[in-house]
């Protein structure tokens, strides 16, 4: 992996944010090159947001994700935008609880993950984001699972140091879907 | 060495800010430079420092002025829309030779714009930041580590040459997280010996000196003009020694990109695009916006067969690269603006239509 470009995108109150920071935590205690960046656009005003990631070996240029080789979806708007963007052999990840198409694209992976319904059945409601974190380590291995779980812990706040099992527990759970 | 932390641009820049010893912040919020208001008004009061939200910009900068004059480091942020209206208050801040910081996280402009990164306020920073004959000391950070250490630089500086200092920082910056390593907090900057070293502070005469006096108002002509002279002089001393910028790939380059912040990252990109096709492409990266960095420039006029300047504004650096270049080599333009980030496709779509012409 020399660079791996990622686009999260959702609706606000998804996590997106806060999955993207799990993201970049991971890669920087894997010693690699990390950046983040949020939308705080007119579209987040609506109500949508998305966070582009990239992991490197090298230093970033642009923060600013346009061709995703990751798109990670969990909203039908989201998968509308950004479908055609990602890059001919690129990864798509969607939570199909909440997106009822199929991708359309011949030429990238797909992976459906009843993230949300998952979520809600197994009592960690709201960590549909991070069952598709899971889903995503389990596919593409972008650090090593040490590192995934240390970088739990690194982005839960103090204040809800509870969630720390949660999350990890969500992250076992996508590895298995 | 400290470990790497992942924070925003925005609260890096204002951590540093607490780190080099500010503990007078006025600010009024405005996107996308918010958070560094938000993270002062929660760190300042627990350091003793004061955080104040002013009425308006127009009043942030005129505490500015007030809390400089006593000799204590004085900061205000803003972007584009704001530093405009502080404008008036900058000029007085440099016609009373006080230093400050001012950070400017720019969005698009003219008028309310837009909310997205640009870089549409060089000529702003680097020309005309308020009415009458005075500059800025202008940094252009490029990275989250820059956003945090050009602010005890920028204050440095500031002190040095008694003017304002501005870190010129765009909504990518702002907004952006990447790794960063934050000064160690276990040698405190000594603010006490600071202000001490600025024998102009006006911090009470205890009765045992003379009266200073702050001012910027000089009704006998001649009187104001030999101020401003000896201002210009002190700027000559600046342009010589002050000048900053990173040369990247350019000692044999034929292409030879001029970048500064936000855009010199994608530049960069499209730099190393550009060599791994066989493309002699390399990159000059203004790091002091002022002084402009002319020696870099200069010292590749000779190899270089093309100038790419290239920015998120409609060409405004441009025409300082211009004035080193001379007519000796031609220097052309790429841009995009009103918010919009340049890909490195694009850059280096340009790089290759440059190399192929043979320019």
């Amino acid at each position: 992996m020399a660079t791996m470009n990622v686009l999260l995108a959702g609706f606000g109150g998804q996590g997106i944010l806060f999955s993207g920071k799990l993201l970049v935590y991971s890669g920087l205690l894997d010693g690699k090159e990390v950046s983040w960046l949020p939308s705080y656009g007119p579209e987040m005003r609506g109500g949508t947001c998305n966070c582009s990631v990239v992991i490197s070996d090298d230093a970033i240029g642009s923060p600013l994700v346009t061709a995703p080789d990751v798109l990670i979806a969990m909203n039908l708007p989201s998968l509308d935008k950004f479908e055609n963007a990602v890059v001919p052999g690129g990864t798509i990840i969607l939570d199909s609880s909440l997106i009822d198409r199929k991708v359309t694209r011949t030429d990238v992976n797909v992976h459906y993950v009843d993230a949300s319904k998952l979520a809600e059945e197994n009592g960690m409601k709201g960590s549909a984001n991070i069952i598709i974190i899971g889903k995503m380590f389990k596919e593409l291995g972008f650090c090593t699972e040490e590192n995934l779980f240390k970088a739990v812990e690194k982005c839960v706040p103090p204040k809800k140091a509870a969630l720390i099992d949660v999350n990890k527990n969500a992250l076992r759970l996508g590895f298995t879907v | 060495m400290a470990e790497k932390v992942l924070m925003k641009g925005n609260e890096a820049l204002a951590e540093a800010a607490i780190q080099a010893g500010c503990r007078h912040f006025f600010g009024y919020p405005i996107t996308p430079q918010t958070e560094i208001s938000a993270y002062l008004s929660k760190r300042m009061p627990k350091v003793g420092g004061l955080f104040l939200q002013a009425e308006s910009e127009v009043a942030a900068i005129n505490m500015v002025l007030g809390a400089a004059s006593t000799g204590v480091r004085a900061m205000t942020s803003s972007s584009s829309p704001g530093i405009s209206l502080k404008s008036e208050g900058v000029s007085y801040i440099a016609g009373s030779d006080l230093p400050c910081l001012i950070i400017n996280v720019q969005r698009g402009g003219p008028g309310l714009g837009g909310i997205q990164p640009s870089q549409s306020d060089y000529w702003q920073a680097t020309k005309a930041l308020g009415h009458g004959d005075f500059q800025l000391f202008v940094l252009a950070p490029s990275t989250i580590q820059e956003m945090v250490d050009f602010v005890p630089l920028a204050f440095d500086k500031a002190e040095q040459y008694r003017m304002p200092a501005m870190i010129l920082s765009d909504g990518m910056l702002g907004q952006m997280m990447e790794p960063v390593t934050l000064p160690d907090p276990e040698k405190p900057f000594d603010r006490e010996a600071n202000i001490a070293s600025k024998p102009w502070a006006t911090n009470g005469t205890k009765g045992k000196r003379k009266k200073n006096i702050v001012n910027s108002l000089y009704i006998q002509p001649d009187e104001l003009e030999k101020l401003v002279v000896e201002r210009f002089e002190r700027y000559e001393i600046i342009k010589k020694n002050e000048q900053r910028a990173e040369s990247y790939l350019t000692e044999d380059a034929d292409v030879v990109v001029v970048a500064f912040g936000a855009s010199s990252r994608v530049s960069r990109s499209a730099v190393n695009a550009a060599r791994a096709e066989g493309i002699k492409a390399g990159l000059i990266r203004p790091i002091t916006l002022w002084p402009f960095p002319e020696n870099a420039i200069e010292a590749v006029v000779p190899t270089a067969k093309v100038f790419l300047d290239v920015e998120m504004n409609m060409g405004q650096m441009i025409e300082d690269v211009k004035l080193v270049v001379n007519g000796r080599k031609p220097v052309e333009f790429f841009g995009r603006t009103g918010g919009i980030i340049p890909t490195p496709a694009e850059i280096l779509a340009q790089i290759k239509r440059l190399a192929k012409e043979g320019k």
